[in-house]
């Protein structure tokens, strides 16, 4: 088990809360309401940590659990926000047959997260993502709209350099 | 709706609609294999080992039992050899990510899986081994641990938690392979809103979770020739402890396990029925005096720690409710840690309290704050029945051929309003039974509008000329009903009994565990109360006020119930927590 609780600090307005009462106020009568809650929820702050969550369970009854553990089943949901800089490693075939799995698990070792999460800076968040369409150039990366093909482990420092 | 006509293993029989091909084959006298299965609680045909082979005119295919319903003409086939190899496969994958530690493992010997591998003749456990989950075993709770490595996937006791204690601290997380069973957040459980009632405990089949076992602690303290160890037992435990060593539930185990007690080394063999008639001295007290000066009423009783971890966790406004008074476990610690510590010239920090408890809330209870009325903590260990079984077995002592033996003086005596508080219903029973007779002077028995095993009764009874309305829930759920109709004004109840398990302590979380594919038949909250209700019929006295060593400990030492020192030792206060 690893530990699922964002180190990257809340950074939640009064007015996202507002929202995102009115949100379940609306739906929570519903059968079935929580999905769609958290769905708002999650397009109200980007992700779905337990200050948030916590809303969700005081204003719904529904235990914390009981949404943590859907918010764990459905990969649509995320437990942490995405970084100033999203960086993305195509683990599609060509680039995986080609080694962008190392290039993942050196990207997880530099930065000190997991896939799906955020540096506590909130500089950096990693995910895995499927083929971009850029096979020739695999493996392949991307932070933000920049790309990167062609790589090797060793290019990652350089890479990371230029946005830190 | 008209019954249906069906044939199990070629047998024709009638059963009525809505009859689960379980169900049918059951009153066939054949047993389908269940895990995930609890009647009403979770029926979720999930773990696979249930499927059976049916016809409805299409031919034979594979259903899960359990919720598959049966239909007319129907042909069953319970152990066909495409049954037994599907359900030998399954068990095949269970253990492909299961830890088979079975020579050290707590449940083995009753563990529901490794009968089952045994009964489908599991030859090779390693077959499909593969990659296995690790998990660390997480025992930041006071009364238990959870070892995932160990975990099935039933959900048995994320469905008792959630539905039947409306609690719902633990769920699965992840999905596919990686799912688990844990807390939001991944907190220990110790963290969350666990109330430690041990209902998951003791549905779950496997050793997954279990109480903390403290009896080494407890034989090391026999072995101590500093320390005077004395033991108390829960009313509940005399009605679980013998299936413990084989015996049909609803056996009464009081004097062998008083004997077996006396054989393992302790001091002296004592008896929380006693302390259950103090309790009711100091409640019936309580309440007699809210309801004469204009105290908060409804009050609700103090004596399940669970019910009380609940109350301060989901309804904290309610806590002026509470009675003040200590719990039977603690009322006895508190008692012989003073009182008895004084008579017989012992230093209470050379007492060892020991308990014995069909509870693992208990657990928790022993380390409340206000709950060290010499100064040193009322109880020292607090073993569930499971726990002693276990002693009694180690220590290789003939249970069943033990000598029935009585408890020790002066605080082993006692009613039979003592030991009916091991059901739902016996503490309000023995609480009216006295507040009667201080209010007329009039000696009542039996009262069975509050006896039963149903989640909720009410009644009224009329007490020299003053209507009293009651009312006795068990299990959370039921007590969160409760209490929403008392806070929303619709109930007028002056008096409430709350048990945090259905049926009462008799079936608490730290009573023997029962196999599911038996408890989805037989009601063993009514078998166990049975002998506790027998055992209140054939006492000579029946009624807490009459207990002679409840009537000098107040004549020696206390006074008066509800005096200045008796509210100094045997009550106590609570804490609002939050919601985790």
């Amino acid at each position: 088990m690893n530990s699922a609780k964002s180190t990257v600090p809340f950074k939640g307005t009064p007015e996202q809360e507002a929202e995102l009462l009115r949100v379940i106020e609306e739906k929570k009568s519903d059968k079935g309401a929580l999905m769609p809650i958290l769905q708002k929820a999650q397009e109200i702050y980007g992700y779905l940590p337990i200050e948030v969550q916590k809303i969700i369970s005081d204003n719904t009854g529904i235990p914390l659990e009981k949404i943590y553990g859907v918010v764990t089943f459905y990969a649509q949901f995320s437990l942490y926000p995405k970084g100033e800089y999203t960086i993305s490693v195509c683990l599609g075939t060509a680039c995986y047959v080609k080694g962008s799995g190392d290039i993942y698990d050196k990207l997880q070792e530099k930065l000190g997260i997991g896939g799906g999460e955020c540096t506590p800076d909130g500089k950096f968040s990693l995910d895995a993502c499927r083929c971009i369409g850029a096979c020739g150039l695999a493996p392949v990366m991307t932070v933000n709209e920049d790309v990167y093909g062609r790589l090797t482990v060793d290019d990652i420092d350089t890479i990371l350099a230029k946005y830190a | 709706m008209a019954d249906l006509t069906v044939k199990i293993n070629g047998m024709e029989m009638t059963v009525p609609a809505g009859t689960t091909v379980l169900e049918a084959a059951h009153m066939a006298g054949i047993e389908i294999p269940t895990l995930c299965y609890m009647k009403e609680i979770n029926e979720i045909g999930a773990c696979r080992i249930c499927v059976t082979e049916v016809n409805e005119g299409r031919g034979f295919r594979l259903v899960a039992a359990c919720v598959y319903p049966c239909s007319n003409n129907m042909e069953i086939l319970t152990s066909s050899p495409k049954v037994i190899a599907a359900r030998k496969k399954t068990l095949e994958l269970i253990l492909s990510d299961h830890d088979r530690k079975c020579l050290s493992c707590v449940r083995s010997g009753n563990c529901e899986l490794q009968k089952l591998c045994k009964d489908y003749g599991i030859d090779d456990a390693s077959l499909y081994d593969g990659v296995k989950n690790e998990y660390e075993i997480d025992d930041s709770a006071a009364h238990m641990y959870r070892d995932n490595n160990k975990c099935i996937l039933c959900r048995r006791c994320v469905a008792v938690c959630a539905k039947t204690q409306g609690i719902g601290v633990i769920g699965a997380n992840e999905r596919g392979f990686k799912t688990y069973i844990g807390s939001a957040f991944d907190m220990g459980l110790g963290e969350t809103s666990c109330v430690s009632c041990g209902q998951c405990i003791a549905v779950c089949p496997v050793g997954a979770i279990s109480e903390k076992d403290y009896t080494k602690e407890v034989l090391a303290a026999i072995a101590d020739p500093e320390k005077t160890v004395l033991v108390q037992t829960a009313p509940a435990v005399r009605a679980g402890l013998a299936e413990c060593f084989g015996n049909p539930i609803g056996t009464n185990a009081e004097g062998r396990m008083a004997a077996a007690l006396r054989r393992l080394g302790f001091d002296k063999v004592f008896d929380t029925d006693f302390s259950a008639d103090l309790t009711i001295m100091e409640e019936a007290t309580e309440f007699l005096d809210r309801v004469q000066n204009g105290g908060v009423l409804p009050m609700i009783t103090s004596c399940s720690p669970g019910w009380i971890k609940f109350c301060e966790h989901y309804y904290p406004e309610m806590i002026p409710h509470l009675s003040t008074c200590k719990s039977p476990q603690q009322m006895f610690g508190a008692t012989a840690k003073t009182y008895y510590a004084e008579k017989m010239g012992i230093d209470p920090k050379n007492i060892v309290m020991v308990s014995i408890m069909p509870c693992t809330a208990k657990k928790f209870e022993i380390g409340r704050p206000d709950q060290s009325a010499a100064g040193v903590p009322d109880v020292d260990f607090a073993l569930t029945t499971r726990e002693l079984g276990r002693m009694i077995e180690r220590a290789g002592i003939n249970f069943n051929a033990l000598p029935e033996e009585k408890f020790d003086d002066p605080l082993g005596l006692s009613t039979g309003a003592g030991v009916i508080f091991g059901a739902t219903g016996g503490v309000m029973e023995a609480a009216l039974r006295t507040a009667v007779y201080t209010l007329t002077g009039n000696e009542v028995t039996d009262l069975p509008e509050v006896r039963g095993t149903e989640g909720i009764k009410e009644a009224t009874y009329n007490v020299g000329g003053m209507d009293v309305k009651v009312c006795v829930a068990s299990g959370l759920s039921n007590a969160r009903e409760v209490l929403e109709k008392v806070k929303r004004g619709e109930a007028d109840y002056q008096f409430i009994e709350i048990m945090a398990c259905p049926g009462g302590c008799v079936n608490g979380g730290g009573q023997p565990q029962v196999p599911m594919g038996v408890r989805n038949f037989v009601d063993i909250r009514a078998e166990r109360a049975k002998v506790l209700y027998n055992l209140d019929k054939s006492m000579p006295l029946r009624q807490s006020h009459h207990n002679p060593a409840v009537k000098a400990l107040y004549d020696e030492y206390l006074e008066k119930p509800g005096s200045h020192k008796a509210h100094e030792i045997l009550h106590t206060s609570y804490v609002k927590r939050s919601v985790n």
